[in-house]
């Protein structure tokens, strides 16, 4: 046994390092979590995001199955590998989840987000406005002589591109619904 | 065969029917229904607490020393926050229990009405899961459901809190079989991960197994096949705190416990072998130390039923989810299908490493001088008690450390200690759960004098239930642990760390009914210690020790496991630098 000097002023290192070996990428996921659609499930699944000091970037749930009483919460979150595992794992252990599918790894899959955008404007700043909306496939679902109520669906990036270019032709208010996404192809998770 | 009744008769029903013998309970006004139909039955006894927190403890108690699930009963507002710490302790150590609250009518929920709390919300992070049941037809269905839950895969707390309207309305009780869930952890482990890990069982050179509270939780049956295995083998096996009794103490493969406070051979061991075979232990921080010096050589199996303990914080090699009785089974039978081989000569040189690290005899101590020494006062206890049929409790502290390392348990389910949490004041209610599974156990709490004055109230649960408990308080008059960090860690500047103003433990014990035995002289101990294993009733034993006695092992937060600290002379000046904000 090496005998143990621990000097005043030397450091030591910490029993919480979890410097993991796993390594330090931070990974975006996008997980479909079904859950039983009782009282306070969306309270535990944001409760355990919040309390392990997991990320959300978007979150989105509705019932999908309304005999069945299922719901699908939607989930993008970030993480390192290790992490990414361990929400998962601890989603599964959540009672009420019936299946936790992590979408980003199971193969293809495709991500829609809709958003309202309300654009004021007259002018030369309104007729561009109208034009990008078209080339972006946005409807417009309300208007008035000063304004524009855009509705638009792709993927987040697609919303994030329209955002920037209406910021400066009078973007006044945004309402975006956050991600859903399911996975390509026959196979089906409900 | 249904039946009409009212939401309070089927609570009592379901009860009965889940099989349950014991409730530990605290009347109020949200419960009245459910009390007045226990007063009108025979089938449950009810013992009544001194306060919610000791219902809580009781239970666990209870179901640690059972394996049966343990049941509390509170009523709304300050009987379910008081619940908490119960529910959190027995969270962290996989106890089950089932929590039964009052609340307020459904139609009054939201109005801050009097003894309102809104219990589901403050007790989603510290159950497994919990209901708030608005519908009576719903009741008996939950509560067969709450069983289920707490005892299936990793076990842990519940809690159904019960609208006071919907115990007086009636409604149809179904039967236990009726359960609809579809929660059913895995249980059979993965064969092909199995069979890798008896192949490196094969041809192990420095192997060790690492076991820990999934054993216990996973029932009798996991023990008996872990002592099979061990045998089999020939591998030696520690442990952390909470799988004490896994593998008997006197067992020839047996290390000490593994840890902070472990002993010498089994950190080493875990330091330097080269297959760790984790079953049912969590890699705790308690156990790892620095994480990026855990056992650098090793590769690892874990054992365990929950995923999310698995490469939670040590990478694995061989992650094998399933229930740790069932992947013993499969394990022994896949091994000796292999012809049951290890590597005997790297064995026997393995075996005669660990010999020489034994020989160190961490836990050496000498009683000289009047005053006792806590190692002393604890190995008389263990020397006094071991043949009896005997359950342990503990407080938490530097006591319950002592006592992890100088008894010895040669059963599961005998001792019951809070680890995870390390919740002053488990103890003493702990201890009385214990006692009324098994009226004619010695059941001993080793309890410190600052933790045992938190629950000390349920002296009078003890009383009136004639439970012949054993507090046995090493009194030091310090918060131990406490000062023991301030030491090493903190300049020696003893904050807040002394008891002050102790009650007279004996006139207390006095006061309560109860007998109270004091001995200061290493000479008597013996004698006061027959004393209280003689007495037929509960006995408060004040035992009077070295004041600044350090535990020892000690691996100071943030240390590896082969920087232990054996006795005081290593520590020179104090721990700083980031190992210091380390709990
Ligand atoms: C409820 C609670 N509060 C505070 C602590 C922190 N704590 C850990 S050990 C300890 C001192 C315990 O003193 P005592 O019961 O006399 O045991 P000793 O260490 O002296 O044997 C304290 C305050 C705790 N574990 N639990
Ligand atoms: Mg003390």
């Amino acid at each position: 046994m090496s005998a143990l000097n621990i000097k005043k002023g030397a450091s030591s290192h910490s029993a919480y390092d979890l410097r993991s070996t796993f390594g330090d990428t931070i990974e975006k996921h996008t997980l479909a979590v079904i859950v039983e659609n009782e009282p306070g499930v969306l309270a535990r699944v944001i409760g355990l995001f919040a309390g392990r000091g997991y990320n959300i970037e978007s979150l989105t749930v509705a019932e999908i199955d309304h005999t069945g009483h299922r719901s699908r919460i939607t989930i993008v979150t970030t993480g390192t590998p290790q992490v990414i595992v361990q929400i998962k794992a601890q989603l599964g252990r959540i009672v009420p989840v019936h299946e936790v599918h992590d979408l980003t790894v199971e193969g293809p899959s495709v991500e829609r987000e809709l958003a309202l955008f309300k654009v004021g404007g007259q002018g030369d700043a309104r007729v561009e406005a109208l034009r990008l909306a078209d080339i972006f496939r946005a409807n417009v679902v309300d208007s008035t002589l000063e304004s524009f109520v855009f509705e638009i669906t792709g993927t987040p990036e697609k919303i994030d591109a329209f955002a920037e270019l209406m910021r400066p032709l009078g973007l006044q208010e945004v309402a975006r619904t956050g991600v859903a996404a399911l996975a390509r192809g026959g196979d089906s998770h409900v | 065969m249904t039946k009409m009744m009212t939401g309070a008769k089927m609570v009592v029903q379901a009860l009965i029917d889940q099989g349950v013998e014991v409730v530990f309970g605290y009347p109020g006004g949200a419960v009245l229904p459910i009390y007045d139909e226990i007063f009108q039955q025979n089938h449950i006894q009810h013992v009544l607490v001194r306060h919610e927190q000791g219902a809580v403890h009781a239970a666990e108690g209870y179901a640690r020393s059972t394996g049966k699930p343990g049941v509390a009963l509170v009523t709304s507002g300050p009987g379910a926050t008081n619940a908490v710490t119960g529910l959190t302790d027995a969270l962290m150590d996989s106890i089950p229990i089932i929590v039964l609250t009052g609340q307020v009518p459904t139609f009054m929920i939201g109005t801050d009405g009097f003894q309102e709390a809104d219990t589901v919300g403050i007790t989603r992070p510290c159950t497994k899961h919990n209901w708030l049941v608005k519908d009576t037809d719903r009741l008996a269905n939950t509560i067969h459901e709450a069983f289920h839950v707490a005892m299936s895969g990793r076990p842990g707390p519940v809690l159904i809190d019960i609208p006071k309207d919907v115990q007086f309305a009636k409604g149809t009780y179904s039967e236990k079989a009726k359960r609809t869930s579809h929660y059913a952890p895995q249980v059979k482990g993965d064969i092909n991960m199995i069979t890798e890990l008896a192949e490196a069982m094969a041809t192990a050179k420095r192997p060790v197994f690492y076991t820990g509270g999934g054993v216990i939780n996973s029932g009798p049956a996991a023990s008996q096949l872990l002592r099979e295995l061990v045998e089999a083998t020939g591998f030696p096996i520690t442990s952390t705190l909470m799988g004490l009794g896994c593998y008997p103490a006197s067992g020839p493969a047996w290390l000490g416990m593994v840890g902070m406070h472990g002993l010498y051979q089994a950190n080493m061991a875990m330091h330097g072998c080269d297959l760790m075979i984790n079953i049912g232990a969590r890699f705790d921080d308690r156990i790892t130390g620095r994480i990026d010096a855990f056992s650098p050589k090793s590769q690892k199996a874990h054992i365990d039923i929950d995923a999310s303990s698995i490469n939670k914080v040590i990478r694995v090699d061989m992650p094998i989810l399933g229930d740790v009785a069932n992947v013993l089974e499969d394990l022994l039978k896949v091994w000796k299908a292999q012809g049951g081989k290890t590597d005997k000569e790297a064995l026997a040189k393995w075996w005669k490493q660990i010999e020489a690290w034994k020989a160190t005899d961490c836990l050496g101590f000498t009683q000289d001088g009047p005053i006792i020494r806590p190692q002393h006062a604890i190995s008389r206890l263990e020397a006094l008690t071991k043949d009896h049929d005997r359950y342990i409790t503990t407080e938490v502290g530097q006591h319950q450390m002592w006592a992890a390392q100088y008894m010895g348990f040669e059963a599961p389910n005998r001792w019951m200690t809070s680890g995870g949490l390390g919740t002053m004041g488990y103890g003493t209610p702990a201890s009385i759960g214990v006692q009324m599974a098994h009226r004619d156990a010695l059941v001993i709490n080793v309890a410190g004098e600052a933790s045992w004055l938190m629950n000390m109230q349920e002296m009078g649960t003890a009383m009136q239930y004639r439970l012949p408990v054993k507090q046995f308080i090493l009194n030091n008059e310090r918060l131990g642990m406490v000062r023991q960090w301030q030491q090493l860690l903190h300049g020696e500047r003893y904050s807040q760390s002394w008891s002050e103003a102790l009650p007279d433990l004996v006139k207390l014990a006095e006061a309560f009914g109860a007998k109270g035995i004091r001995c200061d002289n290493p000479d008597d101990l013996d004698e006061a210690i027959r004393e209280m294993i003689a007495y037929d009733g509960p006995v408060i034993f004040d035992c009077l020790v070295e004041k600044h006695e350090n535990c020892f092992p000690m691996i100071p937060s943030g240390n590896a496991h082969n920087e232990m600290l054996l006795a005081n002379a290593q520590v020179q000046g104090g721990i700083t630098g980031t190992g210091a904000v380390l709990v």
